[in-house]
């Protein structure tokens, strides 16, 4: 299991340290996908990335909470340790195939390296595991491919070759960050399936950090929605698309064009995400929330409304709910 | 007499050859034609390569196209040169993907916004400028209180709107809007999609609208034009291309949006995985990723034929 518990982060910040994330728990178990959903600025790959505790050199720093994997706290391993769970029990997959890739050593060396790092191979086994793995993310002719340098390939290419990297060394979880955000259509669709099937066939725990509930639908077990800096609604995928009951996760499911909607006008969610360390005592959400009332402004618990797994950080769901056509927003 | 017709509008770029490796010639835009009536929405959509920003970098005269004509209400704009060009340029303006980077940094917003009107209205005083510029912000939902502040100011929705504002200063009759939501948080892309409506029914605007994103341009779009490797393969009603895709291409774009709910998924593995990429050099660009593709395929010239909607494919769907 992997499990997040209560994690609170600050970023540095002119004039002091700000809170960027609070109180965010999360469970990933094998097998299973969990997607963290939310827009920029949420603090969504900031979460994601403190797994491997990878924003430390950006002055990151935990001030409350802890990172479990197998019961052992990530953030008092050792950094020998720390190195083998990186890549080893944990990968990661981020959104820029372009700058994940050094451009001056051929795939070959960069995904060797990988394997060499965590398993005890000699090079030419290290070179054979490679032309396996990217065989398994559908590139041919890998031993072509392991000759050639980043900038002859195509985005799809590269975030073929990220994945394949990802799975070097046979990991227990992995975590995609916007995997498919900076990819084309038909791209993306090739690359979702392919991280389903790997997902399913190795039965990999994976955390999908995105703000494309598309992306969500295709591939979550279960849904987490992060909203300035902490979750406002988790459950399971078919209950969070049945019934969102937060507002800001109805407004955000909405705010995409539908299919038929042509020229009709969208639910917008006015003003902007409130900056770091800036949120209100009571609900983050209430400045923008047309459904805001007086009882917003004290804090809201995680489990204020509650339905089975599914909850929401709200105090006003039954009205939010009885707002199917999400008139509230138009 | 439609607004805009771009007719047979081509561009390449050579690439390599100066050290190393072979000179390559890439069509970025091939034998492109369309059409933009008054008020009506024509989105162009495609993917990356397509040469769909090319085609928006064309029509603003922006790069110069090696054949084609361009004609702005009714006149041939595509031979103009400096302020002919510019005194033409009042009726077309164009809304730029990254508004931060097309406003000037060190310009306030209200020099920024009202520096079209400086060429296009010298008889206002710098007062009348001013009180039009807060008046066209206002239209696009920013209060005067901005003026006298910088683009870092702003976060990215704010900036498009005074990127928007900033285009629609000299009262166009076209907006050339490239990828005018692509970066955006979902939220505040409704934010402007709302905006871009409004404006249009009230200015009775054209909008050629350039974009990747397919809901997005099935929202605001009359019309639509498919582009594949440079060329346009179907082009129709938004209604019909999207219900009806004639061209296998426009099937495969269509099929690859995520879906909706997560009952809707497909079992995986049961999709034909063909290649990433490869674009035929000759004849029908698509056929080497095409799964209707023949021999015929290979000399076809993949001109757009039909009536409303048209498509350039032998096979169609």
């Amino acid at each position: 299991m992997l499990k997040i518990e209560h994690l609170s982060l600050a970023i540095p910040a002119p004039g002091g340290d700000r809170q960027a994330v609070s109180d965010v728990s999360l469970t990933l178990a094998p097998g299973h996908v969990l997607g963290l959903v939310g827009e920029s600025g949420c603090g969504k790959t900031l979460t994601a990335q403190a797994i491997l505790r990878l924003g430390e050199s950006q002055g990151i720093v935990r001030t409350a909470g802890r990172v479990l994997l197998d019961d052992a706290d990530v953030f008092g391993m050792p950094e020998p340790e720390l190195r083998t769970v990186r890549g080893g029990r944990i990968s990661m997959i981020f959104q820029e195939p372009m700058t994940a890739l050094n451009p001056v050593f051929s795939i070959g060396a960069q995904l060797t390296e990988v394997i060499r790092l965590h398993l005890d191979l000699t090079r030419p086994a290290a070179e054979e595991r490679a032309i396996g793995l990217l065989a398994d993310v559908g590139l041919q002719d890998g031993a072509g491919l392991l000759r050639q340098y980043p900038d002859s390939l195509s985005g799809g290419m590269r975030q073929r070759v990220l994945i394949a990297m990802a799975m070097a060394a046979d990991p227990d979880y992995i975590i995609a960050d916007e995997p498919t955000t900076a990819l084309d259509v038909s791209v993306q669709k090739r690359i979702i399936d392919l991280l389903r099937g790997l997902q399913e066939k190795r039965g990999l725990g994976m955390l999908l950090v995105t703000h494309d509930f598309g992306l969500v639908a295709e591939l979550c077990d279960e849904v987490a929605v992060m909203y300035a800096g902490h979750i406002v609604e988790r459950g399971p995928v078919a209950d969070i698309f049945d019934k969102p009951a937060h507002p800001y996760t109805r407004a955000l499911m909405h705010c995409r064009p539908e299919a038929d909607g042509r020229h009709k006008r969208l639910p917008a969610i006015s003003g902007q995400v409130p900056s770091p360390g800036k949120w209100p005592e009571g609900c983050r959400f209430a400045a923008r929330c047309p459904l805001a009332a007086i009882e917003c402004s004290t804090p809201v618990r995680e489990d204020a409304w509650q339905e089975g797994r599914h909850l929401a950080r709200c105090v006003k769901v039954m009205e939010v709910l009885k707002d199917e056509k999400l008139e509230a927003f138009l | 007499m439609s607004l805009l017709k771009v007719e047979s509008l081509s561009k390449s770029f050579t690439s390599g050859g100066m050290w190393s490796g072979k000179r390559k010639v890439t069509h970025a835009v091939n034998d492109v034609s369309f059409e933009v009536a008054k008020g009506e929405t024509l989105a162009i959509v495609g993917e990356s390569g397509s040469g769909k920003s090319t085609t928006a970098r064309l029509v603003m005269r922006l790069l110069e196209a090696d054949a084609g004509r361009i004609t702005l209400l009714g006149e041939d704009v595509s031979q103009l040169k400096g302020s002919a060009l510019r005194r033409k340029r009042r009726h077309m303006q164009m809304v730029f993907q990254d508004p931060f980077a097309s406003l000037n940094p060190r310009m306030k917003i209200a020099d920024s916004v009202g520096e079209g009107l400086r060429v296009h209205a010298p008889e206002l005083n710098s007062k009348q400028r001013r009180a039009k510029v807060a008046g066209i912000l206002e239209q696009c939902g920013m209060d005067d209180s901005v003026l006298d502040r910088y683009p870092h100011q702003f976060s990215g929705g704010q900036r498009q709107r005074i990127g928007i504002a900033r285009a629609l200063a000299v009262s166009p009759e076209l907006l050339v809007l490239d990828e005018p939501v692509s970066a955006l948080d979902v939220s505040v892309q409704a934010q402007i999609l709302n905006l871009l409506s409004d404006l249009q029914k009230e200015h009775e605007l054209a909008y050629l609208f350039i974009s990747h994103d397919l809901s997005v341009v099935r929202h605001v779009a009359d019309r639509v034009a498919v582009m594949f490797a440079g060329r346009i393969v179907e082009q129709g009603d938004v209604q019909d291309v999207y219900v009806r895709p004639k061209h296998p291409y426009t099937r495969e774009l269509l099929d690859a949006r995520p879906v909706g709910h997560p009952s809707q998924r497909h079992a995986a593995g049961d999709e034909i995985v063909r290649s990433d990429e490869g674009v035929a050099d000759a004849g029908c660009p698509f056929r080497l990723r095409c799964p209707f593709a023949r021999s015929d395929c290979e000399t076809f010239d993949a001109r757009l034929s039909g009536g409303e909607h048209r498509i350039a494919c032998l096979h169609p769907l």
